[in-house]
Order: C-alpha cells, then sequence, then structure tokens
C-alpha cells in the first residue's frame, strides 16, 4: 500500500468504498456512487479550471502585445474572472424573435459538454483517469464531432444571416480539419497497438515526438484549428461577419461558447502532451503516481503556452488559403508520412531504438520534399503575381502620337 | 467493460447538465425586460429583409462529400491499425495500397477542382 500523499485520489476513493460498504450498501451501488462522485467531480474542477485560464491566457497575451493585461483585482489581476463571471451571471438573456427554440438553447450546452466529454478518458496519472476505454482515440474524435454540432445548431436556429454563414464556415473548416487530425492519429495508434489512451501513454517509452513528428505537427495544427482560434478564428471573423455563429446569443449562454473554447484550448493541449509527448511518463512516475501528475501539468502547460503565442501573433487566414493548406498539404501529408511509418515501422519491430530512428529520418525526409515542393509553387504563384499588369501600360502607338506632338 | 461504459454515461450526464445548470441559474438571476426593438435580429442597424435561412454555397457541400469520403476510410483503417503488431508484412502493404487508392481518389477531387474555392 503506497503511502496516501503519494496517490490521493486513489487512496479517498479506496476509504469511501471502505465506508460505504461498512454502512451495508451493495457492491454494485457502492461502484455506482463512486461513479458519479468522480465523473461529478472531475467534469465540475474541469468547468473551474476554465476560471484560471482566462486569466492566464490575458495576462499572456497582453504580454503579447505589451500590456499589463488584467492587475486590478486581486494580486496581478488574478480575480478579474470571478468578477466577470459575477457580471455575466447577472446578464440579461435576450432571445431574438423566430429563433428556433429548442436548437438555441441546446447549442451552448453542447458545445462546452462536447469538450468537458475528452476529459473522461485522459489519464491524469498511472491510476487516476476516468477510464481507460479501448476505443478512447475513438471517443475523442467522436466528442469533437458533437461540437461541430453545436456550432451549426447554433448559426442555424438564431434566424439571422451573419449566424448562419458563421455557422457553415464552422462546418467547413471543422469537418475539413478532421481528416488530417484523425489520420495523424492513426500513427500513435499504429507505433502502440491500441486505441487506449492510457495505453498509448504505457507504450511510450520514447515520446512519440520523436517517432511521429510529422504526425505530431498536423495534429498540433489541426487541433489548433477545431478550437477556432486565431489564426483559424475565420468562423467569428468580426470585419466580416460580426460575431458569426454566436451573434444572436447574450449573457451566460454567450459565456458557454467561451468557456468552450478556452477549455477546448487547454484540452487539446491537454491530449497533445498525452498523444505525444508521454503523458504523466517521466521518471519514478510509476512508483510515484502524484509525480506523474506533475509531469503531465508541466508538458500541457508548454504546449498550452505555445498555442497562446500561435494566438497572439498570427494574423487570420483568408478561408480559400485555409481550405488549401488543410486539403492540399495537410491531408496528402498526413497520408504520405502514414504510409511511411507504417511501411519503415514494421521491418523493425522488436528493435524499439533503431525503429525510433528509421521513423524519425523518413518523417524527416517526408517533411523537408513536402515543404520544398510547396516551396516551389509559392515561388512559381508569386512570380505570376508580380509580372506587370497589362492594363496599366498605355498603348505603344498612343505612348510614340503623345511623343511626337509634345516634341 | 459494462463499468466503463457507465462511467462514459455517467459522465455525459454530468457534462450536459453542468452548464444548463449554470445558463438555468443565470436566467433566474438576470433580469427579463424583452421588447420589440431589442429582440429584433441583428444587422448592421437596419432591419433584415428576406427570410435569414438562405442558400448556401454549392462548394460547403463538395467539402463535405470529400469529407465523407476521408471519414469512412479513416473508419475501416482503425481496426488495420489496433491489429498493426499481429500483421504480417503482406496486411500491412494491402493496408498501404488501400490508402494509396484513397490518395489517389483526393488526387481525382484535386484535378478535378473539388477543392478550389471559387
Amino acid at each position: 500500500m503506497t503511502p496516501w500523499y503519494q496517490d490521493p485520489v486513489q487512496f479517498i476513493a479506496e476509504w469511501l468504498r471502505g465506508v460505504l460498504l461498512g454502512w451495508g450498501m451493495p457492491p454494485d451501488g457502492v461502484e455506482l456512487v463512486l461513479t458519479v462522485l468522480g465523473a461529478g467531480t472531475l467534469a465540475l474542477l474541469a468547468m473551474l479550471w476554465v476560471v484560471f485560464l482566462i486569466w492566464y491566457e490575458r495576462k499572456l497575451i497582453g504580454r503579447i502585445q505589451d500590456r499589463f493585461g488584467p492587475n486590478r483585482v486581486g494580486p496581478w489581476g488574478i480575480f478579474q474572472p470571478i468578477a466577470d463571471m459575477l457580471k455575466i451571471f447577472t446578464k440579461e438573456y435576450i432571445t431574438p424573435e423566430g429563433v428556433d427554440r429548442v436548437p438555441y438553447n441546446l447549442a451552448p450546452v453542447l458545445a462546452v459538454a462536447s469538450v468537458l466529454l475528452i476529459w473522461a478518458v485522459i489519464p491524469f496519472t498511472m491510476t487516476v483517469m476516468g477510464v481507460n476505454l479501448n476505443v478512447g482515440l475513438v471517443y475523442i474524435i467522436a466528442s469533437g464531432g458533437l461540437g461541430v454540432l453545436g456550432i451549426i445548431l447554433a448559426g442555424w436556429s438564431s434566424n439571422n444571416k451573419y449566424a448562419l454563414l458563421g455557422g457553415f464556415r464552422a462546418v467547413a473548416q471543422l469537418v475539413s480539419y478532421e481528416v488530417p487530425m484523425v489520420v495523424s492519429l492513426l500513427i500513435p495508434v499504429i507505433l502502440a497497438g491500441s486505441l487506449g489512451v492510457n495505453d498509448i501513454v504505457m507504450a511510450q517509452r520514447i515520446p512519440y515526438l520523436i517517432s511521429a513528428p510529422v504526425a505530431a505537427l498536423i495534429f498540433f495544427i489541426t487541433s489548433m484549428a477545431e478550437t477556432g482560434r486565431s489564426p483559424f478564428d475565420l468562423t467569428e471573423a468580426e470585419s466580416e461577419i460580426v460575431a458569426g455563429f454566436n451573434i444572436e446569443y447574450s449573457g451566460l449562454k454567450f459565456g458557454m461558447f467561451y468557456v468552450a473554447e478556452f477549455l477546448h484550448a487547454f484540452t487539446v493541449s491537454l491530449l497533445f502532451a498525452t498523444l505525444f509527448l508521454g503523458g504523466w511518463r517521466g521518471p519514478l512516475a510509476e512508483q510515484i503516481p502524484l509525480l506523474g501528475f506533475v509531469y503531465l501539468v508541466v508538458k500541457t502547460f508548454v504546449v498550452y503556452f505555445i498555442v497562446i503565442l500561435f494566438r497572439g501573433s498570427l494574423p487570420r487566414f483568408r478561408i480559400d488559403q485555409m481550405m488549401d493548406l488543410n486539403w492540399k498539404l495537410l491531408t496528402p501529408l498526413a497520408l504520405v508520412s502514414l504510409i511511411v511509418s507504417a511501411l519503415v515501422a514494421k521491418p523493425l519491430e522488436g528493435m524499439p531504438v533503431a525503429q525510433t530512428l528509421a521513423l524519425l529520418v523518413s518523417n524527416g525526409i517526408v517533411l523537408i520534399l513536402f515543404i520544398e515542393g510547396t516551396g516551389k509553387k509559392v515561388q512559381r504563384r508569386r512570380e505570376i503575381v508580380g509580372k506587370p499588369r497589362p492594363l496599366a501600360v498605355p498603348h505603344p502607338e498612343e505612348q510614340q502620337g503623345a511623343q511626337s506632338t509634345g516634341g | 467493460m459494462l463499468s466503463e461504459w457507465l462511467y462514459v454515461g455517467v459522465f455525459f450526464l454530468i457534462a450536459m447538465f453542468l452548464p444548463a445548470a449554470a445558463i438555468f441559474i443565470a436566467g433566474i438571476l438576470a433580469p427579463k425586460k424583452p421588447n420589440p426593438i431589442k429582440n429584433s435580429t441583428y444587422e448592421c442597424g437596419i432591419e433584415t429583409v428576406g427570410p435569414s435561412w438562405i442558400q448556401f454555397k454549392a462548394q460547403y457541400y463538395v467539402y463535405t462529400l470529400v469529407f465523407l469520403v476521408f471519414d469512412v476510410e479513416v473508419v475501416l483503417l482503425f481496426p488495420w491499425a489496433v491489429a498493426y503488431h499481429q500483421l504480417p508484412l503482406f496486411a500491412v502493404v494491402e493496408g498501404v495500397i488501400f490508402i494509396l487508392i484513397l490518395l489517389g481518389g483526393l488526387l481525382y477531387a484535386w484535378r478535378k477542382g473539388a477543392l478550389e474555392w471559387l
């Protein structure tokens, strides 16, 4: 039995199970109570965590833009999101005429739920996780699909043209970026031989960032697009379609979309850390589970920092550029890297170091070839665009005539 | 196995309940003063002309169609990926040929101009 401070969650669960069994509850009932308590605690903590995330992100974005960020309420402005929360709780709901009531009210709930659902399968330490589903990754992708549903419901039911346009864009974007994301997720599955998220973490003696760098890159870009934030925030481009799909929402219903967005950005960082950086793995993490949690948090915050840095520094894509990036670069790249990884990894099975090195080299070659190819294409397009335009040049005869009369 | 899905079911209910409860509580706390001007549809200060549920660009439809092909493909590839360690090289190559056919499909859609945003 490990001491309580090494694995507190498991300790509390065991203690509670003992107490409930001692009261004479049937074992099935005890399991149900523990399930409900565990799921409720996890979901509630995830929701409350957003309060911190909002502060962290605003502070960081402020620093990137050479501002202070929130700095009035409490030390370093840390109570600012709590004040915002109190304010938004007392804001009026303005429901415009002609909305489709059921989808209109369901959409913000679905948007948050789709992100929260992912937390159910993430292993936080070796022993503490919601549940180690044997189809974990498929479940994560399915939850992501639910988020698209929330957005299209919001856009469609608002009875507003801007909302509808934003909804269309959102669906085109989210649905398209799901393709390379899912294909790139196949590579960790191939290497680990399982869809269970904890099994993938267990299999990462060497983090998959090293053996599958292309997949990691594609997953990072596509999951940033899935969150719908800058530079992929076409769905809510203020200058074009005002606020996009959430234009007719107000009060906390509007706030829920923002909760979903902030939580989604953190959740994809968590997923990236879990799938490609080894999750809770690290020195001594198997003996002391609590240490694994610390490793996971550190890795997640490194990724989350990069996500925020992207948001703070890149301008918005145009929609055709965004679609080209997805269908003409990321999708072929994902498919080719999947083929290469599958072929390279097979003959070298049983030799983990040689396999990792071979995968790293082959991934590098694929990436360089793709960058070379697209670089040439971009160069050619620049040459075409850069040529002088014929309309601006006066006709040669007129030019001569002008010269003769003038001279 | 069953208890795992029980957990997912319970988690789904809680994940739906939490935001719904928050929205409900805010609805009780918040003032309610609707009036016709406030409740009208927003559109740059003028009134909306015509129905809001407008026709949409056919391009969205084409993209969704291409997406559907790849989504179904991936569903077929997941079992192949899970069984990868048990498969002989021959079966791996078969899977690769399957992906190559789909890559050909992507190139076809590309040449046909289905991936151009007009």
